[in-house]
């Protein structure tokens, strides 16, 4: 199931912030926010995705810019909520 | 006193974070009227240099033109100074009135609503026209203060990538089930100078029954043929629900700025708006200048032309010089060189050459996307341009640029 849930992050990732065009590869390690590839303002619709996705509420304090750095880290994060 | 050391501690290290990262600004004194020739003294303590200003937003030279300046004058003689007053105590002058009803003609809406700034207009109007059961749906690059007001706002963030249209559509199907939806855009992009693809957006628009939201702040007073904006420039004149605007750019430079458009939304913003009806009345002598702003660009188009004609002559030397530009037809003319220090060490040089620009980088642009920034101005001269031309060309050679691409560029610097 991690796994799974690991590639549909990735994917949405993909989709949502990357040009059709974008070099960049992303796996579970690329840094996200830090990188530039997720802005802070475009952030929002990654949690969004996420939240809808696990019907799952995730609260601002803890929808920081390091828990959604990396895949990983969101993963870490989702096991919070039992989302493994 | 309760400043405690901790306190101070933690405000000192943020500082020092800035710094080291980079990205501490430093404010230059300028010891002269704003103008394409200013006096500036850099570094504090050294004597005032003459330079050349290509980083001002100062489209139409206006900020100091002697018929606005006069304007400015009767306006104090004849209004006063202040207002002490919000606008709906005792705040409200009849001039007030008169240049909303001069932008709202301009603009060619409906209605009109001064703020103290742009920034307070867009603060304000999403907070007033949306709620939890409404969308939002924005440009990834719209400017910070749209990002701030949308953070007030109760209503549902979606973004799409920038001029995106498909990404835009696909916002628009997930989000039918909302009450309002507001897709929300600069109109011209302050970094790249790239204008919204308006006339496709209004088309998405009218498809999926959303309303639309430009702040067209790099772009009233020059942009489009009689200098409307950007909806004249993409021709949807009449078709944005709600345009927000400045008057500290090309109309005269001073502060202050609007929301314009659906009557009903306009009136709405006066009963609710919270930087307005919590901020001071704009003062007299900025609306008085602004009023003859707008007489003299409603008049003669000769300065967006002037600016226009700037605009295509710096970009085709520059081009031919062999820098790497991003095309278009704004006059932020965005100079690439990828590489931070790259950008910040020539934008160094340039100004020791009497010519004041800007380096950017991250996290102000995107990582690996450095730039000198240029601004042309109707205020320049032929030989004012001609000077910034020969200035980056000895720059470019000294780093060896010139005629480079990209990839060849970021191999010479890295990124």
């Amino acid at each position: 199931m991690s796994e799974e849930i690991k590639n549909l992050i990735i994917e949405y990732v993909k989709k949502e912030y990357l040009e059709e065009d974008a070099e960049e590869e992303v796996n579970e390690n690329t840094p996200l926010i830090s990188s530039g590839i997720v802005d802070s303002f475009s952030m929002v619709s990654l949690k969004t995705f996420l939240e809808k996705k696990f019907n799952i509420k995730i609260p601002d304090d803890k929808a920081t810019p390091e828990a959604f750095d990396t895949v990983t880290n969101i993963l870490n994060l989702l096991k919070e909520y039992n989302v493994t | 006193m309760a400043y405690s050391e901790k306190a101070k501690l933690h405000y000192a290290t943020e500082l020092k974070g800035i710094k080291e990262a980079g990205t501490f600004k430093e404010e230059r004194f300028i010891e002269s009227p704003q103008a394409a020739n200013i006096k500036v003294e850099f570094p504090a303590g050294s004597p005032p240099k003459e330079v050349l200003n290509f980083c001002a937003n100062n489209y139409l030279g206006l900020s100091s033109h002697p018929e606005v300046v006069s304007a400015a004058h009767d306006g104090l003689k004849e209004r006063g100074y202040g207002m002490s007053s919000v606008r709906f105590i005792c705040g409200t002058q009849d001039i007030h009135r008169e240049l909303e009803e001069k932008l709202t003609k301009f603009l060619g809406t409906e209605d009109t609503i001064l703020f103290p700034s742009c920034m307070d207009a867009n603060a304000g109007v999403f907070d007033v026209v949306l709620d939890k059961e409404d969308a939002m749906i924005a440009d990834r690059l719209v400017h910070a203060s749209i990002v701030d007001g949308m953070r007030l706002c109760k209503a549902q963030l979606f973004n799409y990538k920038h001029s995106n249209m498909d990404h835009l559509e696909e916002k628009l199907k997930e989000t039918q089930d909302c009450r309002f939806r507001m897709v929300i855009t600069d109109g011209v992009f302050s970094m790249d100078g790239d204008i919204a693809k308006l006339k496709e957006i209004c088309d998405l628009a009218d498809k999926y029954d959303a309303m639309v939201l430009v702040d067209d702040s790099h772009a009233t007073g020059f942009m489009g043929k009689t200098g409307r904006g950007t909806h004249e420039h993409c021709g949807v004149l009449g078709r944005i629900d709600v345009i927000t605007t400045t008057m500290g750019k090309a109309l005269g430079g001073a502060s202050g700025g609007c929301v314009s458009g659906r009557k009903e939304i306009v009136d709405l913003c006066r009963q609710r708006a919270r930087p307005y009806l919590f901020s001071n009345t704009v003062p007299p002598v900025i609306v008085a200048a602004a009023s003859k702003v707008l007489d003299i660009i409603s008049k003669t188009t000769d300065r967006r032309d002037k600016l226009e004609e700037n605009t295509v002559f710096f970009r085709e030397k520059m081009t031919a010089a062999g820098f790497d530009i991003r095309e278009g037809v704004h006059p932020i003319v965005p100079i690439m060189l990828y590489n931070a220090k790259l950008a910040q060490d020539m934008a160094r040089d340039l100004y020791n050459e009497g010519i004041y620009v800007i380096g950017f980088s991250f996290p102000v642009v995107p990582k690996g996307q450095a730039r000198i920034r240029v601004q042309i101005s109707a205020g320049h001269d032929r030989e004012h341009i001609e000077r910034a031309i020969s200035a980056f060309t000895k720059i470019g050679e000294k780093y060896k640029i010139l005629g480079m691409k990209k990839n060849e560029i970021i191999e010479m610097y890295g990124l």
